[in-house]
């Protein structure tokens, strides 16, 4: 008699669980990500934004397994096949630079399974090579960068000097905000990928004439030129992407960096409910400010937890309608996919503020509203 | 080019050769008076750079800093040298390229667990921030004018320790010939490590110096550790005089090249693809240097032997 009471009561208990949670399923997502050697902050703060999401999940069916691709292709490729070959990965996310994503996302959709990209958004992926089981969660490429062309048009530069390595995501860089600038070039450099010097760069910009230099420098190089730009006197206003002016970076280019203009989709002032518990539990759990990239991987971490909430992910149709439609919290506000999976999102300036003894980056100003990717057309569909 | 934009760029050019110089200086050293191949010179520059922003972050006193990067890197140097490079000296180059390698790597990810992977911050101290006004009316940061002096004193510091005093008459000799001075009474193993954590601590300083003006942060030593043997090799192995003029030389070459070669090809060719093409170009200038150099004096520019 005990024995059935308890037994009534735990099926009582189940069906009332049952019926509160809808239906939430369990996947197994594989992270791959760069979480050693250069570059291995953005990577670190994906995993960490990501998993943040994860654990504050009530979904406990969510299995994650991470592996770092020391920001090698060819290793990004085996850690992909094993994980999807004997991990038996359903869903698969976290790579940080393109050329490791192109090298990637295609085999990793052709074999059925979903990629969500947190940060790199290769042209190819958004164009002719879209795929129904790619969605990138952060921004085509060019995004940031057309937003500071469109920035510079809106307070009348006239006169720009850009400036970017000598390598695929540079060039895109100058391309795409060439795409949205309309004054004149007063000098187009392509610097070598690495390098750490620029003074000879910054003799000629002072020589140039230009009303503003937007440049496009990821890690080290980046932090290396706004220091040696600052101490040279040049004071010709310096535009940037939020690569080079994020909360990781911040702090190595010191006051040097105060009241540069930067172009993200992301700020940690922005002003939603989902972005403000963001911003303190990140700090609550990891000590520090969460920067761009780790509202993106919180972002895809959430989006996939949104689409378990409503599908199986071993239903993929369901499960791709399911992700398409986006149905979470975003830290940005508002989210939405484009035909190509590509979001359709505000791009928002920012300047670099000191905040007590802490820099960080506060809104000043929309630069693209609803912005869509250039190569959306491209995309079949 | 006006006549004062080249003037910048060539002073641009020595700074660059001045560092170039202090990272050389170590290598060549090494090199020539020990025979050994040190891929692990550049984490010693990292190391040297971590120390200095460490302490300056720690004190708040980029001098302080200065000389924790000097002290911190000769130390390791001492260290690396009796532990692993001792046992190297009779080996072949393959197996020191094999063993400074793995250095590279646990020095790498030492530095990575001690320090996080987000790049320090190390700025120039405040006395030597900002631009001075030098004759002619042209804007020169202070910090980079002192670097360049700074590496003409050391080079002239090392001039006088190897050419005027008892340690340098050794470090020659031990170049010479390494049996005949062990047999006259010096003890050439500790001889080795001073010379192996001189040549460290010139490349912490130079981390430390170069790492205000760059960026701290893991693996900044490989790229510079490349071109520091691109100048040894131009400037002839084991030689400090030929070190000082082929990193001046490389520096003013990769300097000019980088800002004249774009424009060059702008005069025939559209902005975006000179742009591109002299970029490239550029980055390739001073490998053809060296070859040239090789064609004509195969021994480098001040060979030791003549």
């Amino acid at each position: 008699m005990r024995h059935l009471k308890k037994f009534a009561v735990s099926a009582l208990a189940l069906t009332l669980a049952a019926s509160s949670m809808a239906y939430a399923g369990g996947a197994k997502i594989g992270m791959i990500t760069t979480l050693s050697g250069g570059g291995s902050g953005l990577g670190i703060d994906v995993r960490d934004g990501f998993m943040l999401a994860i654990n504050q999940s009530d979904n406990k069916d969510v299995e994650v397994v991470i592996e770092d691709d020391a920001r090698k292709p060819e290793l990004a490729v085996q850690i992909a096949d094993k994980m999807i070959q004997s991990e038996k990965v359903d869903i698969l996310t976290g790579i940080i630079w393109s050329n490791l994503a192109m090298a990637v996302v295609p085999s990793v959709v052709a074999q059925g399974k979903f990629y969500l990209s947190p940060n790199a958004g290769p042209s190819q992926l958004a164009g002719k090579g879209c795929n129904p089981n790619y969605f990138n969660v952060a921004w085509q490429n060019d995004n940031l960068h057309e937003a500071m062309g469109a920035y510079a048009n809106a307070v009348g530069y006239k006169n720009s000097y850009i400036l970017a390595p000598n390598y695929p995501a540079g060039k895109d860089a100058l391309t795409g905000y060439k795409r949205f600038y309309e004054g004149d070039l007063a000098g187009e450099v392509y610097t070598k990928l690495g390098a750490t010097d620029y003074a000879a760069e910054i003799a000629q910009i002072r020589a140039s004439g230009a009303d503003s230099v937007f440049f496009f420098l990821p890690g080290g190089m980046g932090i290396a030129f706004m220091k040696q730009y600052a101490a040279s006197g040049v004071d010709i206003p310096v535009l940037g992407p939020a690569f080079s002016f994020d909360q990781g970076i911040l702090g190595a280019v010191g006051d040097a960096a105060l009241g540069v203009k930067n172009s993200s989709q992301w700020s940690n002032d922005l002003d939603n409910d989902a972005n403000k518990a963001f911003v303190a539990s990140f700090q609550e759990a990891y000590g520090r400010l969460p920067s761009l990239y780790a509202s993106q991987g919180f972002d895809t971490a959430n989006l996939i937890l949104s689409a378990l909430d409503g599908a199986d992910v071993k239903d993929a149709d369901a499960f791709r309608a399911a992700l398409k439609v986006a149905e979470f919290d975003s830290v940005r506000g508002d989210f939405r996919f484009g035909n190509n999976n590509h979001p359709i999102q505000n791009i928002y300036v920012r300047e670099v503020v000191k905040d007590g003894d802490v820099l960080t980056n506060k809104i000043v100003g929309l630069a693209l509203e609803q912005h869509t990717d250039a190569y959306a057309q491209e995309c079949g569909m | 080019m006006t006549a004062a934009l080249f003037f910048e760029q060539l002073l641009n050019g020595m700074q660059f050769g001045v560092t170039l110089f202090l990272m050389a200086a170590g290598l060549t050293l090494v090199f020539g008076v020990m025979g050994l191949i040190n891929l692990a010179h550049g984490s010693l520059y990292m190391i040297g750079a971590f120390a200095c922003a460490a302490v300056a972050a720690a004190t708040g006193s980029f001098w302080l800093g200065l000389v924790a990067s000097i002290v911190a890197a000769a130390f390791a140097g001492a260290i690396i040298e009796v532990s692993v490079i001792r046992r190297l000296y009779d080996r072949d180059h393959l197996d020191q390229v094999l063993a400074t390698f793995a250095l590279i790597l646990i020095i790498s990810e030492g530095c990575r667990f001690v320090f996080g992977s987000f790049p320090l911050f190390l700025d120039v101290p405040a006395i030597l921030a900002g631009p001075v006004i030098l004759p002619g009316g042209l804007p020169y940061p202070i910090y980079r004018l002192s670097i360049i002096v700074v590496g003409g004193l050391v080079a002239l510091g090392l001039y006088l320790l190897i050419a005027k005093t008892r340690l340098g008459i050794r470090i020659r000799a031990g170049e010479a010939d390494r049996e005949m001075i062990a047999a006259l009474g010096v003890d050439i193993r500790t001889l080795y490590t001073i010379v192996f954590a001189l040549g460290a601590g010139l490349a912490g300083f130079a981390g430390a110096m170069v790492g205000a003006l760059q960026s701290v942060q893991v693996g900044m030593g490989e790229p510079v550790l490349i071109l520091a043997f691109v100048v040894i090799v131009i400037g002839g192995i084991g030689s400090i005089k030929g070190a000082l003029i082929a990193s001046i030389l490389v520096g003013v070459v990769d300097t000019l090249g980088r800002v004249s070669l774009p424009s060059m090809f702008g005069l025939f060719m559209d902005p975006s693809a000179a742009s591109s093409i002299g970029s490239s170009i550029s980055s390739m200038l001073i490998y053809v240097l060296m070859a040239v150099v090789l064609i004509f004096k195969p021994e480098g520019l001040v060979s030791q032997n003549g």
